[in-house]
């Protein structure tokens, strides 16, 4: 007895719709139970692996010592997937690269995910396997996660914390920075905030997001005993705000040659037909680096040989005084503000 | 014209008679900040903003009406993005928004012919504001709504023209000695719309670009010619002295000069652009916004944007009124000159 083409179809039409729904984040995925699991299990259990996860403890216990830092963040983009990262890359990078900010060591990562329904499970399985590349490549581990589930439209969060350890002989803060040192950033500005909204805008060009962990460029200039007296992470707010930030913190002047600044010419434009400010523009793989007058040279040349640090450039110095300024290929002299008003929501 | 380098350290050096310059357009106002200008001039030249940027000159009876139309049901007033947080005399479309108002912000009139075709049972409202260069863009919103049948937008304008403004605001006593003349208005007035004012005033015009050498070039100019009404066309790649005559006819065809209300500068004659009566079905009551009034009465928006105060000396610059929160159109738009006098940290 054949089966008739008839009912041939119409399983494969109920296979087919099994596995749609089964694509999608339910309710049930964060009730805590064999869903859950199940989620754990297919997905994060196995990027995440490490003995210390393995473990499926309530906390982990790790192997530390001497001065630590912590540090957490929360991340909301959209689109999730956009040219040069993910949100999970995006993840990994922010939380990596404010602990390497302070001289530390980046060692440990936790990870809360929450999940709205409708959430597809495809995309998910694609941004925790990048989240893992990512850890793999900034030399961290995840070793604790959450998940849960709410009500929504597919919308996926990740919030990182982070840990890692400053060497005995570190000591960099924003409160540093002193009269001659010199200012550093470490490639071109703006790739991350105009990659996004070129997505949101449908723009198409082939500016890609900058999205990156800084391990080997702030641990190459920290092994090479350069006086790194500042470094801040070029996020939300961009260079002009962070830049006031270390003014204030340091009650100094920052002095910056625009022409210096590095912005590809593709972002340059960008930036000029829609009136926005490159010294606002948020990047997720770019730092500025203060440091000692005479190790500047040095230390360019140190990020310059590190991965995603090419396009690094001396771009000024700090005076004494306050607030920072600019002066213009024309030879004028401006101001610096922070970034006002919320930019561009939802960048990182 | 010397080159830029010996123009830039003339007027470094000038010590001659002091020299009062206007720039009437915003985005020249935000160039000259952007490119740290006022830092080269001597102290003997000094710029003032004039009434070009077209959200800082509209009136409070404006907002107001666009505020009312937001609340009204199956409306929805569609705007730029500066337009939304410019208080009338009470509130700003985008308080209105948060309170239930219907409003679409929007990067060209052109956009918003696919929301009225999806939603038809919505009326939809577009704030034409603008000078003589966006005027045609909302002609070509009404040939298409034309063309389409569309019977669910209209505009409520407060389109302005710059010549008349300009003579008025040379006769305030601001005394200035010179006007750099919009450069994006003048790509469609032509060079020669400036020939009879400059004759008439004795006072001269120079139409310049918007980089930093255009700009410099444009106050030398002004500076060497002070005291004679001579017009020089300083950015002829893309303004022709007759100017953009398609522009104009799209302009004209639906559009007729008639009396405008300015902040700070009150009803001046032929200032503005109104439908014809022909299209007046396309107005959704342009007449009679005349009334101005100041969100907050210490504001000095209507005495910065004709130049007779800096922004730096109203009493609530940089107090209670920024970038962050506005209590007058100059500080909310990116060409307004408190706004980048703000940002740029000008003083």
């Amino acid at each position: 007895m054949g089966v008739s083409v008839e009912r041939i179809e119409t399983l494969n039409r109920f296979r087919d719709d099994m596995e749609e729904l089964y694509m999608k984040i339910t309710l049930a995925h964060g009730s805590g139970g064999q869903s859950t699991s199940e989620l754990i299990d297919s997905i994060f259990a196995k990027e995440f692996s490490n003995p210390v996860l393995g473990q499926m403890e309530d906390s982990a216990v790790v192997e530390g010592s001497g001065r630590i830092a912590i540090t957490t963040d929360s991340f909301v983009v959209t689109p999730l997937v956009f040219k040069g990262g993910d949100i999970g890359r995006l993840a990994v990078c922010g939380t990596v690269n404010d602990l390497l900010m302070r001289g530390a060591v980046p060692k440990y990562l936790t990870c809360g995910f929450i999940l709205e329904t409708g959430a597809d499970t495809d995309e998910l399985a694609k941004i925790v396997h990048s989240m893992a590349l990512t850890a793999r490549e900034a030399g961290v581990i995840i070793v604790a996660g959450d998940t849960k589930v709410v009500e929504g439209s597919g919308g996926m969060y990740i919030n990182t914390s982070g840990v890692g350890f400053v060497p005995e002989e570190v000591n960099v803060g924003s409160s540093l920075c002193s009269e001659g040192d010199v200012i550093i950033v470490s490639g071109n500005m703006g790739d991350h905030h105009a990659a996004i909204l070129s997505e949101r805008m449908s723009i198409d060009n082939s500016i890609e997001s900058d999205c990156a962990p800084l391990n080997e460029m702030v641990l190459g200039l920290i092994d090479a005993g350069i006086k790194v007296h500042a470094m801040r992470d070029i996020t939300r707010g961009g260079l002009g705000t962070v830049l006031n930030e270390l003014a204030e913190t340091s009650k100094c002047a920052i002095e910056l040659e625009e022409e210096l600044i590095p912005v590809s010419n593709q972002v340059k434009s960008f930036c000029k037909i829609l009136g926005l400010d490159i010294m606002h523009m948020g990047n997720e793989g770019k730092m500025v680096a203060v440091v000692a007058s005479e190790d500047a040279d040095q230390a360019v040349r140190i990020i310059r040989e590190s991965r995603y640090g090419a396009d690094a450039a001396i771009i000024g110095t700090v005076k004494t005084g306050e607030g920072v300024s600019m002066i213009t290929p024309l030879g004028g002299k401006r101001g610096v503000g922070v970034l006002i008003g919320e930019g561009l929501p939802r960048i990182c | 014209m010397p080159d830029i380098k010996s123009i830039s350290r003339f007027l470094r050096e000038y010590d001659g008679e002091p020299v009062t310059l206007m720039e009437v357009c915003g985005t020249h106002t935000a160039a000259i900040s952007e490119n740290g200008i006022p830092d080269i001039l001597s102290d003997k030249i000094r710029l003032v903003s004039g009434p070009g940027c077209p959200v800082c000159v509209t009136v409070a009876a404006y907002i107001d009406k666009l505020v009312s139309l937001s609340g009204q049901k199956d409306t929805c007033v569609v705007t730029f993005g500066d337009m939304m947080r410019v208080r009338g005399t009470r509130y700003s479309l985008s308080e209105a928004a948060a309170e239930g108002g219907n409003t679409l912000m929007v990067y060209s009139p052109l956009d918003m012919i696919e929301h009225a075709i999806n939603n038809p049972g919505t009326d939809y409202v577009f704030a034409a504001v603008g000078f003589e260069t966006t005027t045609p863009l909302y002609g070509l919103l009404l040939d298409e709504v034309i063309k389409r049948n569309i019977n669910n937008i209209k505009i409520l304008t407060a389109l302005k023209t710059m010549p008349e403004a300009i003579r008025k605001v040379s006769r305030l006593g601001g005394a200035i000695d010179g006007f750099i003349a919009p450069g994006h208005v003048s790509v469609i007035t032509g060079s020669d719309e400036y020939a009879r004012l400059a004759d008439e005033l004795s006072l001269p015009f120079a139409v310049a670009g918007f980089t930093g050498p255009e700009l410099l070039a444009a106050i030398y100019s002004l500076v060497k010619t002070k005291g004679r009404g001579v017009v020089k066309n300083l950015y002829p790649s893309a303004v022709t002295a007759e100017g953009n005559v398609k522009a104009r006819e799209t302009t004209n065809k639906y559009f007729r000069s008639c009396a405008a209300a300015w902040r700070g500068l009150g009803v001046i004659e032929n200032s503005g652009m109104v439908l014809r009566d022909e299209y007046k079905q396309y107005d959704a009551g342009s007449e009679e916004l005349v009334e101005d009034a100041m969100f907050n009465k210490g504001c000095s928006c209507g005495e910065v944007v004709v130049g007779i105060k800096s922004p730096t000396q109203c009493p609530l610059y940089g107090k209670v009124c920024t970038p962050a929160s506005p209590q007058g159109a100059c500080m909310v738009s990116t060409e307004g000159s408190c706004y980048n006098y703000y940002v740029n940290k000008r003083k």
